[in-house]
């Protein structure tokens, strides 16, 4: 103070200055604080000036106008730290430091300013030390009003951005610590909408920002997560787990017994699944603390001991004859290991040779599963870690230990271990080098068994296949060499044994066959043997003398397409199916279209509707992914193929005859166009599609005429994919035109009507998809056509086809141009003209409009329909009464998240709906009773009074369900009506 | 799950059967599927539990955990279901449709051949001494009375040999007057209706 006072005498104060000053204090005026401010900024008066003009009323009697004084000097301040010279900021923090001992009044304003000086670069060292030491000797911090516990804790904050607060650590912790675990309701209304996890966090912040807390800190951790209430063990856990970010050997040493035995006894005793998941999480980091810290040359090494202390709380339960505890104990055991590599091999040393022990002391097929899975656990976390070793590796020590042990589980009859067993042999391949070329084979052999299981081990034999997918990316050696021969063999012998008919089983074993090669179709050199083993296959069917059925045909597709879709991720494997595939499939196709007498049984087979869409989807999963300039090259032999019948590219070009699709080939030929439409649909939209004008006229002229509807349809759609992939101009509007005219010239009259509105649909749909301005008006006629006497009930399915995604053409895979919108945006611009046109339209065609927009309802994402209902909910209501199947079950499904969503609008209403739900209830449609039923489920959420004059009633009618003769029913029934028997009732 | 002590602190968990695959034929319009023995299973499964509806309910009770369908219902001393208990389980649920030889079961409720079928449900409670076992059994009980057509005859029982006092409980719950007259008591039919309550 004396210094201060020195200093003060040195300047003598300004006029100006002074006035501002009695404003202040004495006037009680706020402004003047931000001009003395300003001043001093801008350097008209220094700090030392201002205390000058002070003088009189830091020392006045009045612990008020004091008060005041101070004030001003900590607002200047507050604004202008950055200003002061070190000199400064000491006699400064000597007076505040002084200042402390004044009276309470004092203190906010003193505390203020010690704030703006714990903000100034230029404190000396120690000072800050000196401020806290202060503080909490003069002033019962825990006691303060909060503003002032704020201040407080802002300049400790500010100080331990950078400073030094190791002597106050306890002080520091004793103020916020108090607070925890934080236990706080936000009030109603709160302005501030604090909530009380943001409460949580910053406390955690705090609390685990320094490993000066620890020694306070780790004991109430664990006091709180000894304590009885979840909250405070979830929190203590969460903090602890972040403490851990920060701490080392040395803050954890003497409290680890104390944390593991606590953590322990949650995982193992704990009733809440979220209390075991913070258990083990904070167990984990606690591990991957102590592996981490550097060690000084002759400290002990704290993660033995502390691995040691938990493998033996632990290990003696995964060798209880009862198991109980396993499933604990492996949990803890596992979190300890997935926090590092150190950890991880002396817990996997230890463990894993008892495990291995257990699994034989153990005789019944579930226990072993329960030991396998526990090994696959443990196996698992060693693929966190990568060796670069390879005698470092804890598992190869192992290894054949584990391969008999898997193989034994393959062999169990137990389902369920063989599903662990596959899911180990899984993870076990995937470790680098540890299974030999002898261990492949033999794993190899187990699969291919595995895969021909019978029907009611389903769930294994895919669990194989996938297991045989993702080892044959990583040893296609091994697969190339075990699997695929025994694999073609088995097709192989099945041709000549079909002559012995000897039926299904060997028909199964067909396609186990198929299915296994397309599974293990996933690295680059094994398409190369299973892709040409299929055509092969494919072709023998077609050659021989054997009738192959429909569904073995389409099952080699199946499989050819599951090749596909491997084979698309990788360019040079996508090519390569393309090229051997496409032309493959095509010639067969051409040689059967081919007007000749030899074998037209088989021909008629691969001409089917459903063969030929088993195609078209292998043809356009081979052909989105290819990079533009192949897609050119393939593009530059198919379409003549289909336009001029040049044959050259195919495999097998000697055919009998001409093959000329649209011109005047047979009915056979013109089918062949789904082919070329699952092709040019599907390539990429910068290729250039050569002879585009010559083949949209050809396709637009078969769309609409003869009585081959797939052919038609196959053209329309080809048309409309190629429309909607083609960039606005000239040529496109050229191309719409003749669509417009094709369409309007079918419907007016004549033979070709159904064909024309398949036309006018698909070209619709092309472009709504891509918002083209003339879809208005064709969606207008289709509107229209809904009171068409012969066309209205074909156009209100076509509805379902606008909103729905198409398979073949039209997809967003097959690159074309769908915007994703374009359903809210159809409804919004259709629904008031479906609207309209029911009402004005006459009765017989009334149900046409309701299935329209049933369509419409149906497709659009629910969230996006809730908002728009109440609108239409008379119009639904409505159609409950419809007999249509369709409308009923698409007004039930809309119907029933509105009974959710809107209860008070819908309780409006409750005497027609409980009504007609059960008189759907008993529809013939097992689908509308399902329907029926889960929205007499969703009536219980309207308010209980307005539903309990129903109740007995519906109780009543909702017994007849119970005895529906499918099952599906009756499980709806059974969960409505125990709701209905809750309504109104004590406990529900 | 607060203070006490657990009558049975470390019970051994069973895995949960999945739920039923739909197959083909359940999808037929035409077929008729048959009541069988993993329907009334998965009766008393559905999904939900009670306790988590409406505030500060159930701090009280010790059966906050007890939810409707019986599958899931978690034993009142543990957050497992009985299923994971093994306090149900599929085996132990028999459904026998006694009907004429060569005679098919017809399935509108009005044509019944005959209305005698019998679901028999034996429970296995935790310990030998479990004091939930009579509640355990009543809120099956009801749940099935609830559930099934009226032609079926319900028999729920203890397991022989897992309880100190089964004939006495198989005794109470076999007798429907007392059956009736325990979802007489408000209390009693609050709890049980808090186990089957689907609402969570």
């Amino acid at each position: 103070m004396a210094a201060a006072a020195a200093a003060l005498e040195a300047v003598a104060p300004t006029g100006a200055l002074w006035g501002l000053v009695q404003d202040f204090v004495m006037g009680q005026q706020e402004g003047p604080a931000d001009q003395v401010a300003a001043d001093v900024k801008s350097g008209s008066y220094t700090v030392l000036q201002v205390v000058e003009a002070l003088g009189s009323s830091l020392e006045n009697p009045e612990p008020r106008t004091r008060a005041r004084g101070i004030q001003l000097l900590s607002q200047v301040l507050l604004q202008c730290h950055s200003l002061l010279l070190e000199k400064e900021v000491v006699h400064l923090i000597l007076f505040y430091e002084n200042r402390l001992k004044d009276h309470h009044l004092v203190i906010p304003s003193v505390l203020q300013g010690l704030r703006a000086l714990s903000l100034c670069v230029a404190l000396p060292p120690g000072l800050a030390v000196s401020v806290l030491k202060a503080i909490f000797q003069e002033v019962h911090v825990q006691s303060l009003p909060q503003v002032d516990r704020h201040t407080v804790y802002s300049i400790i904050t500010n100080f331990m951005r950078t400073r030094e607060e190791g002597p106050f650590a306890e002080e520091l912790f004793e103020v916020t610590s108090c607070y925890f675990p934080i236990d706080f309701t936000p009030p109603p209304n709160d302005p501030h909408g604090i909530q009380r996890e943001d409460l949580i966090l910053s406390l955690r912040a705090v609390l685990a920002s320094t490993p000066r807390f620890a020694e306070f800190l780790l004991p109430l951790l664990i006091e709180k997560v000894d304590s009885e209430i979840l909250s405070a063990k979830l929190d203590s856990l969460q903090t602890l787990n972040a403490c851990c970010a920060v701490y080392g050997q040395k803050e954890l040493k003497d409290f680890l017994p104390s944390l593991w035995a606590s953590i322990r006894r949650e995982v193992f005793q704990t009733a809440s699944e979220r209390v075991e998941a913070e258990g083990l999480a904070a167990l984990n980091s606690l591990t991957a603390c102590l592996s981490r810290s550097v060690l000084r040359a002759d400290a002990e090494d704290l993660l033995d001991s502390f691995l040691s202390n938990i493998l033996q709380d632990c290990r003696h339960h995964l060798c209880e004859p009862d198991m109980k505890l396993v499933w604990p104990s492996a949990k803890l055991l596992q979190a300890a290991a997935g926090a590092s590599a150190r950890a991880c091999d002396h817990i996997t040393s230890n463990v894993l040779p008892l495990l291995l022990e257990q699994f034989h002391k153990h005789s019944q097929s579930n226990q072993r599963r329960t030991i396998l899975e526990m090994i696959l656990g443990f196996l698992k976390l060693q693929q966190k870690w990568s060796y670069e070793d390879k005698d470092e590796r804890p598992l190869s020590g192992f290894k054949d230990q584990l391969c008999s042990l898997v193989f034994m589980a393959l062999t169990d009859p137990s389902t369920q271990l063989q599903l662990v067993g596959i899911r180990t042999l899984t993870v076990l391949g995937a470790q680098p080098d540890l299974l030999s070329s002898g261990d492949l084979e033999l794993a190899v052999g187990h699969l291919y068994r595995l895969s021909f299981l019978e029907e009611d081990s389903q769930s294994c034999r895919v669990a194989a296949l996938e297991a045989s997918g993702t080892l044959a990316t990583l040893y296609p050696v091994a697969f190339s060499s075990h699997l695929v021969p025994r694999l073609a063999g088995e097709l192989c012998i099945e041709e000549s044994d079909l002559a012995r008919g000897d039926g299904p089983t060997k028909c199964s074993r067909h396609r186990r066959c198929l299915q296994a090669l397309s599974a293990i179709s996933t690295h680059a050199s094994i398409v190369k043997e299973t892709l040409p083993l299929l055509l092969q296959h494919l072709r023998q069917m077609n050659k021989g003398n054997t009738v192959a059925g429909t569904s073995e045909v389409i099952a080699v597709c199946q499989s050819l397409q599951q090749v596909a879709e491997k084979c698309q991720q990788d360019p040079e494997s996508c090519w390569y199916f393309h090229q051997t595939a496409i032309p493959c499939l095509l010639a067969l196709a051409v040689q059967a279209s081919m007007p000749e007498k030899e074998h037209p049984v088989l021909k008629k087979v691969l001409l089917q509707d459903e063969v030929l869409a088993a195609m078209v989807s292998v043809i356009g999963t081979a052909t989105t992914h290819l990079s533009p300039d192949l897609a050119a090259q393939s593009v530059a032999h198919i379409v003549p193929l289909f336009l001029d019948g040049n044959i050259t590219f195919l495999p097998e070009n000697s055919f009998p005859g001409r093959f000329q699709p649209f011109q005047d080939g047979s009915s056979g030929q013109r089918r062949l166009v789904a082919l070329l439409m699952a092709f040019v649909c599907s390539l990429p939209r910068n290729v250039e599609i050569p002879q585009l004008n010559q083949l949209m006229r050809e396709l637009l002229e078969l769309s609409c005429c003869h009585n081959c509807p797939f052919s038609s349809t196959a053209a329309a759609k080809c048309f409309a994919g190629l429309l909607n992939k083609h960039p606005a101009g000239q040529q496109l509007d050229e191309f719409l035109q003749l669509a417009v005219d094709k369409v309007e010239a079918g419907l007016s009259s004549g033979p070709y009507r159904s064909q024309a509105f398949t036309l006018l649909l698909w070209v619709t749909k092309a472009l709504v998809l891509r918002y083209h301005p003339l879809s208005s008006c064709l969606t207008d006629r289709l509107v229209g056509l809904l009171s068409d006497p012969e066309l209205g009930p074909a156009a209100a399915d076509g509805f379902s086809l606008l909103m729905s995604d198409c398979t073949e053409v039209l997809t967003r895979a097959g690159h074309a141009e769908v915007r994703i919108m374009f359903r809210q945006r159809f409804f919004t611009d259709n629904v008031p003209a479906l609207v309209r046109g029911f009402h004005a339209a006459p009765r017989d065609v009334k149900p046409n409009y309701l299935k329209g927009l049933s369509h419409v309802l149906n497709r659009l994402p629910k969230p996006v329909l809730l908002p728009e209902l109440p609108t239409l909910l008379s119009l639904l209501l409505e159609a409950l009464s419809c007999p249509d199947s369709v409308v009923q079950l698409s007004t039930l499904s809309c119907l029933q998240p509105l009974l959710l969503e809107a209860p008070q609008v819908m309780s409006l209403h409750v005497d027609t709906l409980v009504t007609k739900f059960l008189n759907l209830s008993s529809s013939p449609s097992m689908a509308v009773r399902i329907a029926a039923l889960q929205c007499m489920h969703a009536v219980t959420h309207l308010p209980t009074p307005v539903l309990l004059p129903y109740k007995l009633q519906v109780i009543r009618a909702l017994a007849k369900p119970l005895d529906d003769k499918k099952r599906l029913v009756r499980k709806e029934a059974v969960s409505a009506r125990g709701e209905w028997f809750l309504l109104g009732s004590p406990g529900s | 799950m607060g203070g006490g002590l657990l009558e049975n602190a470390n019970p051994l968990i069973y895995e949960r059967s999945g739920e039923r695959p739909v197959t083909a034929g359940e999808e037929d319009e035409q077929v008729p599927d048959s009541i069988d023995a993993r329907e009334i299973f998965d009766i008393r499964r559905c999904r939900a539990r009670a306790g988590s509806r409406g505030p500060g309910r159930g701090a009280e009770s010790p059966f906050l955990h007890l939810p409707h369908l019986i599958r899931s219902i978690n034993d009142p001393e543990h957050p497992l279901t009985l299923e994971e208990l093994n306090v149900v389980e599929q085996v132990r649920v028999q459904v026998s449709h006694s009907q004429r030889p060569g005679e098919r079961l017809v399935w509108e409720s009005q044509k019944v051949s005959d209305p005698e079928s019998t679901v028999a449900v034996a429970f296995t409670p935790t310990i030998p001494h479990c004091s939930m076992a009579t509640l355990i059994g009543l809120s099956i009980k009801v749940k099935l009375l609830r559930s099934l057509p009226q032609r079926f005859k319900l028999d729920v029982h203890i397991t022989p040999g897992t309880h100190a006092s089964e004939h006495a409980v198989n005794k109470q719950l076999a007798d429907k007057e007392r059956v009736a007259a325990a979802l007489e008591n408000t209390h009693l039919l609050e709890v049980v209706n808090q186990c089957l309550s689907a609402r969570s």
